[in-house]
Order: C-alpha cells, then sequence, then structure tokens
C-alpha cells in the first residue's frame, strides 16, 4: 500500500520536476470535492432523522430542510474528506411568537463518525432567541480534516460527520410546537497546510468493514456503506496536498541557486590569471 | 480499498492531470429495504373529553377524525397499520370498568383504506381515558418480531387511571427490545398532560407535539408514519457482563443494551493483528436525569491494561451521550507461533449519569454500542504527507542550501584547477 503510494508520488514528483507545464495542469486537480459555490444550493433531503442511526444524508453544498416540534433532537449526516474545514450553518425559523412563552436556547452539535463531539473552532454553535424572534442562525466551524491522527487523538478524520439540533432551554409549555429549521454545510479547501502522512484504510463511516468483506461486498453487487457515504466524487485517495508544488518549486529553486552561486565563484568562468588562450 | 483508489488517482493524475472527477459514485445514498415490514399502531383518545371545541372551531374527535382520513389515504404501502382506541366503549362512572376501555379498532397488516376509514368514522367521544393499559394492548398488537415499530399516541389529557404509570409502562415496553418508539401527540394539552406526554415519548426515545390545529395534527401523524417507513438498522441485543472474563463476544455490528446509573457493562471483540477497532457508543438519558452527566468508553486488554479510552460529558437537556474509540493493532512482524492469532479487547462502557430520588433507575437507560472491524491505517513515518515540506521558510532554506553547495562546488573545482595548472 505504502509502497504504491511511493511510486505513485515519485512518479508525479518527476512529472512535476520535468514537465514545465505540469505544476500548472497539477494545480487544477486537487480538491475535487471541496470548496462547493455557496450561493444558491441543491435541494437536499426534506426530512431529519432523529437518531444517529436514522440521520438524513446530504452532501456540502445540499440544503437540508426538516419540519418538526420544539425538543425534538433532528440529525443529519453529510461526509467530509481529508483536507476540507466544513462549516455547518443551521437556519430554525421558530414557532410563531405568539404561542410561544418565553426565550429560548438552541444548539447544533457535530458528531464525528465514531460518534465523538467536535469542538467548533468558530461559530455560534448555541444561541437564545427572545420571545419575539422570528429566527434563528447557527454556525459551527470544523478544524481541517485530516488524512490521519493516532489512535488516541481525536482529530477530524475523513469519513461521516453528524449534525444534530436542537433546543437546549425552553419555557416546558412551549415543548411540542411545529419549527422548521435549514441545514447546510460549506466547505473549505485548505491546502497543504494539514497534510499529514498516513492514512486511514476505510473513512470513519458506521459500518466500515475490511477490504476483503468490502471486495465480497461489491461482487454481490451491493453498496457498502463506505460508498453509500462518500461524497459526490468518492473518497480521495489522499495523496495530494499542494506540499508536492512547494517541495518542488524549493527544489527548483535550490538547483538555480547552485547553479548561480557556482557561477559567482567563477567570475566570467575561468581563472583570471588564465590567459586566454590555453 | 483505498488502495485501488490511491493507485487509480495516481495513474490519473499522471496521464491525464487535469480531471477532477474521480471515481465517480452513483448519487443515491438509499439503503436496502428492511427484511420486515414497519409496523405503526395509531392509538387514539375516544374519551369524553374530546368532544370540546377547540381545535380550528371543531371538537377535537372530529380534527383527529379528519386528520385520521388524511393519513390513511397517504400511508406508504410497505407499512403495516393499525388501530386502538382508548374509552371508548365504557361511558359510565366505574373507574374500573373504565380503565379497562381499551379496544383495537383495526388490527395491525396491510391496510384496507375504506374499512379503516369506516371504523374510525364510527367513534364517538365515550369514556376514560387509559393510557397505561392502551400502551400495553398496542405493544401486544403490534408482536415481538423483528420488525421497526412505532406507537402514535393521540390524546387530550392525561391519564385517569393511577396508579399503572403510562410512562413507567412506556419504558417497560421500550425495556423489552422490541425496537418499538412511542411518539405522543397532545391535543390542546394543559400541563399535566404535557409533562405526561413528554415522560412516554422520552422514555422510548419517541418525540412529542402539541397540537392546536387540524392540519398541524394530520401534517405531523404523516410525518410521523412515513418515518416508520425509512428502512433503518436495527440493532441486536446483548447483555453486556460485569467484567471482562465471561462479557459476550461481539462481532461488528449494532447492538443495543441497558445500563443502570453507575453501572459497568464488558464486552469482549476479537482483533487480528493489522485490523483497527473502532467502537462507539450512546447512553440515552431516557428519564429526567440531573444537568451533568458523562459516559466513558475504554478498550482495556483482557490483562487489565488500558490501551484507548473516550469520554464524554455533559450538562443539560440531551437525548443521547456518545462517544467512541479507534484502536489501531499494528501488524506482527516475525511469525512468533506461540501467540494468539487474535487479541480480545476488552470494551467497558460505564456512565455518571444520576437521578433525583424520585427517579426509577431500573430498567437501565439503553446503550448503542457500534463495533466495525477494518483494515489498519497505512503507518505515517513523518507528521507531513510523504515527509514533504510547505512555505517560504522551506524555499529559503533549500535555496540557500543551493546556493551553497553551489560555492562550494565552484571553489572546490576552482582550487583543483589550481592545483592542476601549478603542477
Amino acid at each position: 500500500m505504502r509502497t504504491a503510494r511511493m511510486l505513485a508520488a515519485a512518479g508525479l514528483a518527476a512529472a512535476a520536476l520535468l514537465g514545465p507545464a505540469a505544476p500548472g495542469a497539477l494545480a487544477d486537480t486537487p480538491a475535487p470535492s471541496a470548496s462547493a459555490a455557496s450561493g444558491e444550493k441543491a435541494a437536499g433531503p426534506t426530512e431529519a432523522g432523529t437518531t444517529f442511526r436514522t440521520a438524513a444524508a446530504f452532501r456540502p453544498g445540499q440544503e437540508a430542510t426538516a419540519q418538526a416540534a420544539t425538543g425534538d433532537y433532528l440529525y443529519w449526516v453529510f461526509p467530509a474528506d481529508t483536507g476540507e474545514r466544513p462549516t455547518v450553518k443551521a437556519t430554525v425559523t421558530l414557532p410563531e411568537s405568539a404561542l410561544r412563552h418565553g426565550p429560548s436556547t438552541w444548539r447544533v452539535d457535530v458528531y464525528d463518525g465514531l460518534r465523538r463531539r467536535q469542538p467548533c473552532m468558530y461559530g455560534s454553535q448555541s444561541r437564545s432567541a427572545a420571545k419575539e424572534t422570528a429566527s434563528l442562525e447557527l454556525a459551527c466551524v470544523l478544524r481541517p480534516v485530516r488524512a490521519s491522527a493516532d489512535a488516541w487523538a481525536d482529530d477530524p478524520l475523513p469519513g461521516s460527520y453528524y449534525v444534530r439540533l436542537t433546543v437546549t432551554g425552553l419555557p416546558e409549555e412551549d415543548l411540542g410546537q411545529s419549527f422548521s429549521a435549514r441545514i447546510g454545510v460549506d466547505v473549505s479547501d485548505r491546502g497543504g497546510r494539514y497534510a499529514t502522512d498516513g492514512a486511514l484504510a476505510a473513512p470513519l463511516v458506521p459500518g466500515a468493514t475490511t477490504a476483503e468483506i468490502a471486495e465480497a461486498e461489491e461482487q454481490a453487487d451491493r453498496r457498502t456503506p463506505v460508498e453509500a457515504a462518500a461524497p459526490e466524487d468518492g473518497w480521495s485517495s489522499g495523496w495530494w496536498s499542494d506540499r508536492w508544488l512547494w517541495t518542488a518549486a524549493g527544489g527548483v529553486l535550490a538547483a538555480l541557486a547552485g547553479i548561480g552561486g557556482y557561477a559567482l565563484t567563477r567570475g566570467s568562468g575561468r581563472p583570471s590569471r588564465v590567459p586566454p588562450a590555453v | 480499498m483505498i488502495t485501488r483508489k490511491r493507485l487509480a488517482t495516481g495513474a490519473c493524475a499522471l496521464l491525464v492531470a487535469l480531471t477532477a472527477a474521480l471515481l465517480p459514485t452513483s448519487a443515491s445514498a438509499d439503503e436496502p429495504a428492511a427484511k420486515e415490514s414497519p409496523k405503526v399502531e395509531l392509538v387514539l383518545d375516544v374519551s369524553g373529553s374530546m368532544r370540546a371545541r377547540d381545535i380550528d372551531g371543531k371538537s377535537r374527535m372530529s380534527a383527529a377524525k379528519q386528520a385520521f382520513n388524511e393519513v390513511l389515504d397517504a400511508v406508504p404501502e410497505e407499512v403495516r397499520l393499525g388501530i386502538r382506541t382508548l374509552g371508548a366503549d365504557y361511558p359510565g362512572d366505574d373507574r374500573e370498568r373504565g380503565c379497562k376501555d381499551t379496544r383495537r379498532l383495526y388490527p395491525v397488516g396491510p391496510l384496507d383504506r375504506t374499512e379503516a376509514k369506516a371504523a374510525v368514522a364510527t367513534l364517538a367521544p365515550t369514556g376514560w381515558t387509559p393510557i397505561g393499559p392502551a400502551l400495553l394492548g398496542a405493544a401486544d398488537d403490534l408482536g415481538e418480531d423483528g420488525a421497526t415499530k412505532r406507537i402514535v399516541l393521540i390524546t387530550d389529557g392525561e391519564d385517569t387511571c393511577a396508579p399503572l404509570d403510562p410512562c413507567q409502562v412506556a419504558r417497560e415496553i421500550a425495556a423489552k427490545g422490541i425496537h418499538l418508539v412511542i411518539d405522543t401527540l397532545g391535543l390542546v394539552p394543559d400541563a399535566k398532560t404535557r409533562q405526561q406526554l413528554t415522560c412516554i415519548a422520552e422514555a422510548t426515545g419517541g418525540t412529542y407535539t402539541s397540537v392546536h390545529r387540524t392540519d398541524e395534527l394530520s401534517r405531523r401523524v404523516r410525518q410521523l408514519v412515513d418515518r416508520a417507513a425509512d428502512p433503518v438498522v436495527t440493532p441486536v441485543a446483548t447483555e453486556g457482563g460485569a467484567r471482562c472474563a465471561g462479557a459476550p463476544q461481539l462481532k461488528p455490528g449494532l447492538y443495543t443494551d441497558r445500563e443502570t446509573f453507575g453501572e459497568h457493562r464488558w464486552y469482549r471483540v476479537d482483533l487480528l493483528p493489522g485490523q483497527e477497532l473502532r467502537a462507539s457508543v450512546s447512553i440515552s438519558a431516557d428519564r429526567a436525569v440531573n444537568d451533568d452527566y458523562g459516559v466513558l468508553l475504554r478498550a482495556v486488554t483482557v490483562h487489565g491494561r488500558e490501551i484507548v479510552r473516550g469520554s464524554e460529558a455533559g450538562d443539560g437537556r440531551t437525548d443521547v451521550l456518545s462517544t467512541g474509540l479507534r484502536y489501531p493493532k499494528p501488524a506482527r512482524d516475525g511469525a512468533d507461533a506461540d501467540k494468539p492469532a487474535a487479541e480480545t479487547v476488552c470494551l467497558q462502557v460505564s456512565n455518571s449519569f444520576s437521578a433525583p430520588p424520585s427517579v426509577k433507575t431500573t430498567p437501565g437507560m439503553p446503550i448503542e454500542l457500534t463495533v466495525d472491524v477494518v483494515d489498519g491505517p497505512a503507518s505515517a513515518s513523518d507528521v507531513a504527507s510523504f515527509g514533504l515540506g510547505r512555505g517560504w521558510w522551506l524555499l529559503g532554506a533549500l535555496a540557500l542550501a543551493g546556493f551553497l553547495a553551489g560555492l562550494i562546488w565552484g571553489w572546490l573545482s576552482r582550487w583543483r584547477f589550481a592545483v592542476w595548472r601549478t603542477h
């Protein structure tokens, strides 16, 4: 596995160094699934799940909607891949203010494929709405997803991410009123800044299996959970990062500087004591 | 699988170096259908109080009937639907008889829409509100097979048949491990009704809705019935041991169990060298619990050494508290034959939930445990991707090194030239 990766990498480095056109062309290849246009959003699921198991799946760039009763716990799930930094945005349209009795606090939580809670770097994960407020916006910017982490860390890894939206505080008589929620995920590509070495054999998707079992499933024409939960373009292979470009550019620069340094010691190309024609 | 993709991607990039769409996967995320079709039982309160005319100017009963008609029209094909009433038959004052008044109006099974509608049309608000017995009856109607089951309880008043607490009834039904969820709808509920209905919903992982309008009612019931039709993976019931020795052996899959406050539950998973264990656990707060709580999942060797742990704590209102862990077992280098092939990893689940003394501690809180075994991760030889560098410092350092190398090389060759000249 590792060797294959190395070979691919070496070939790539060679291509980058030799072909002057290569780096430019390569720069187009990264982030096949990253940075969805944040303008208009494709429609996603119109229902949300109520547990981790029933979470409604959507993809970055889609907008998932749901109608529910205050007090419900709504779950969605989306895929995030190496090098991406997902931003979860939720808009809650609160029940009619005439029916409400006081302020309510809403909260969005994000969990990874192992159901470990993921912290938000930025964004208001939790907000209170006064009695008159009509709608509320919540956001959570996750940490950039890394290719690998040691088993003792809870760094975000490629795989499924669960979003849970719920009200955490409200007057008890306001329970059970209908509200609607819209949720979307924008993904920004963080380049090679967080490109780590190593890779998971399977992304953190519940139900992931060993390669053998996955192969058997594929031969039986069944979609494996890992495939079912994949982003639009499939899970990335994880070999690409812009570190290739930086390193290659560094190599070229070093070669040029080397030539320059060599030229400096030579002056016009020969020692001055040597007569012009020897 | 990733290896294959990696190779494919590498080759593609080398040859073409411009296509962005690598390895497209089909767009839909639909799962294979469940083996047994889901069952839903609608439980309708037909007690005397349903006569009150406060939903869109109509009586609660007529609102419920209208909603039922709409829902019956929209029931998905695969759902087996049944209807049960409570308080429909006995108008008298005898509490004991009134509290047994629950009847199966339409049996759970393939739906005959006209028949079901005709049965609903005959209902007239009559008697008491025996919610507890009705729930028990509904659970019986649904049976104990592997299908997912949902009870939708529509009522306008609290249970009038104490001491059988419907909330406790709901929790005990859920504890039977028959994948049953109870959703409750309160028609213009008062404080006590709301409290009771939220308690019932909470005890089974269901939802509570308060209804003030007919369209709200039909939309919500339809949504709940549709939810029942969504195929989900049904977990396998298991019972964790009090210690690792003798704990149940789990294969990769999804499991449920129950754990009371402060209890520890142990499970065992076999792991081959070069494989990675992924486990996550969710504990549902299915009753009123104190404000601060936590959950701990530990992977321990059979000798008691902790390998890795996942923990989570929280406060305030919550449905579940989850955590997970990953344990990649290194591949074996040499062939030391005397070692057993698979390592037994013990998983310990513990919680720090607590509850006020008025809350019953049994049956325990539901646990959901997922166990996955995948191939081990590719080991990393460096922190950075392939040991590559990045940034202006790297460029500067490389350029400087190159420059110095060029200088030295130049001086060396000059020196050698000079030496050659002098000889």
